[in-house]
């Protein structure tokens, strides 16, 4: 089987083509950098994501936060979830933890809130 | 008398603010608009800045620190909420904030990095009533990342900028269901890997070719009719649809906001509404330069940080010495490709030449002529009006030049 992705590890947007048997991925081609084919054996495998959004701190402040690592794909709603229940007291400095611990990344604080 | 006034706090007004730091320059004055510094980049809370300059995927505010934090460390002085007024050819800026009220300042020299605006509703003549729920996306960005508001819950998003495509994956992310982006062209204008990790990733059908050709409601947006249009962009009666959302998102491009620049009698580009310029990014008006989006809106904030280092070093250049051309030619372009950024150049050394293209083109060679004769040559497997393009120029082949051609061959 063969799948066409559009690579999303930056601006450049290589298209993708991979070749797969099964579930195991056998080649990758279209890449411009190696990190387009780890990317595109992630995606057909157990696909990630980072997750950037924000929260409402205790006071009513808005402050961006992101994870501090791709999670998996099908858990990015579970994780809004999470953000958007967590309260943060300020002052908020950037890259401080919002959440500890989730899908195996932590939520930073990706500004600063006095 | 400051030596050296940037009129913005964005990523342009930071970085040439750093750059003309670090080129000796010490008596330098940010003026920002806003609250703080950091420009649009603070609600951009997506990340993809700064692959170019740091190698790492940085969050817009992320970006944006990374230059404060400079500014601060240099104890280069910044006024935030400071709106320009005036400038003059003169270089006597006119200003106000709270604390100052109104103020003059002569500057040696002024660098202009007051970025862009969306274009509106009004501009493009959507028929129908004008109810609340339409939003530019910047409009709904700002809302929704800085404010922490909703504007809506069921969204149609007209325009696949990227930014109407960051909000389409936002929308969805808060709980709103977006229903369709409209793009009028039969290709995007935003990032392949926005389509993918913003549209595809939660099945939002991009409708290319298509656009909003009617606006429902009353008090508040009860719908939009779309449709498809033909190749000269009308739309086609037959394949009129309506969509019921309460929230109409627009990402429609992009304009310089140069009114100052007009004020200070600087000779715009009709095509980029933005200065004309040389390659050290200096107006025809000595001491005035222009830099990031204001100048030319670029798709990477990276790249709007190596055109506001080019400003910044060039104006403390002409600040410790003053303009020193030695030679005077004018770029012009084919049409296939739009515009230049430099226009001029009146110094020969080693220059970047950046330009878009009018079209979507397949197998193609940039040439540029001196004079008529052919002293440059690249291949490219594809060009896209919505990815900014660069060409090296060495500065030895720029002899003697009057006129340089830039010419888009189609192989």
């Amino acid at each position: 089987m063969e799948r066409n992705l559009t690579c999303i590890v930056c601006p450049m947007g290589c298209s993708l083509k991979v070749e797969l048997d099964g579930g195991e991925v056998k080649s990758v081609s279209g890449n411009t950098c190696p990190r387009g084919e780890v990317y595109a054996r992630t995606e057909c495998t157990n696909p990630m994501r980072t997750v950037t959004s924000t929260v409402r701190c205790s006071d009513g402040t808005v402050v961006a936060v992101k994870t501090d690592k791709p999670i998996p794909k099908d858990k990015v709603f579970d994780c809004m979830k999470a953000i958007n229940n967590a309260n943060p007291d300020l002052p908020i400095k950037i890259g401080c933890v919002i959440i500890d611990k989730i899908y195996g990344a932590k939520v930073i604080a990706t500004q600063n809130a006095e | 008398m400051t030596d050296l006034v940037i009129i913005g706090g964005g990523p342009a007004g930071m970085s040439a603010a750093i750059a003309a730091y670090e080129s000796g320059i010490r008596d330098i004055l940010i003026l920002e608009r806003d609250v703080k510094l950091g420009g649009i980049l603070q609600q951009c809370i997506h990340n993809g800045f700064g692959l170019h300059k740091f190698g790492e995927e940085l969050t817009g505010p992320e970006y944006a620190w990374r230059y404060e934090e400079k500014v601060r460390e240099y104890g280069i002085l910044f006024k935030t909420g400071t709106m320009v007024l005036d400038i003059t050819k003169d270089k006597i800026i006119t200003a106000t904030n709270e604390e100052d009220g109104i103020f003059t300042i002569q500057a040696k020299a002024i660098i202009l990095a007051m970025g862009c605006r969306e274009r509106s509703k009004g501009a493009l003549n959507i028929a129908g009533s004008r109810p609340a729920g339409i939003f530019s996306a910047g409009t709904a960005q700002k809302f929704v990342n800085m404010k922490g508001y909703m504007p809506g819950k069921s969204v149609v998003i007209l325009g696949s900028g990227d930014i109407g495509l960051i909000m389409a994956r936002r929308m969805t992310l808060e709980g709103a269901e977006v229903k369709a982006v409209c793009e009028l062209m039969p290709y995007s204008g935003g990032l392949a890997r926005n389509i993918e990790q913003c549209l595809n990733d939660f099945n939002i059908p991009l409708k290319l070719s298509h656009t909003v050709v009617e606006i429902h409601g009353k008090e508040r947006l009860e719908g939009v009719t779309i449709a498809q249009v033909d190749e000269n962009r009308k739309p086609i009666d037959s394949t009129r649809e309506f969509i019921a959302c309460d929230t109409l998102l627009l990402s429609v491009g992009l304009i310089p906001e140069n009114e100052l620049t007009k004020a200070a009698e600087v000779e715009l580009d009709r095509i980029t509404n933005g200065a004309v310029v040389d390659q050290d990014r200096q107006t025809e008006k000595e001491g005035i330069f222009a830099c990031g989006n204001v100048l030319h809106v670029h798709d990477l904030v990276d790249f709007v940080s190596e055109e506001a280092e080019i400003a910044g070093k060039s104006a403390a250049s002409y600040i410790k010495s003053g303009t020193q051309n030695d030679m005077n030619a004018v770029i012009k372009t084919d049409g296939k490709i739009r515009y230049s950024v430099p226009q001029r150049i009146t110094t020969k050394k080693d220059i970047t030449v950046y330009f878009r293209v009018s079209d979507v083109f397949k197998n193609v060679k940039i040439n540029v002529y001196k004079d008529g004769e052919q002293i440059y040559s690249k291949k490219k497997i594809k060009v896209a009006p919505g990815e900014m393009e660069s060409i090296k120029l060495a500065g030895e082949k720029l002899d003697d030049a009057k006129e340089l051609y830039l010419e888009l061959e189609v192989l």
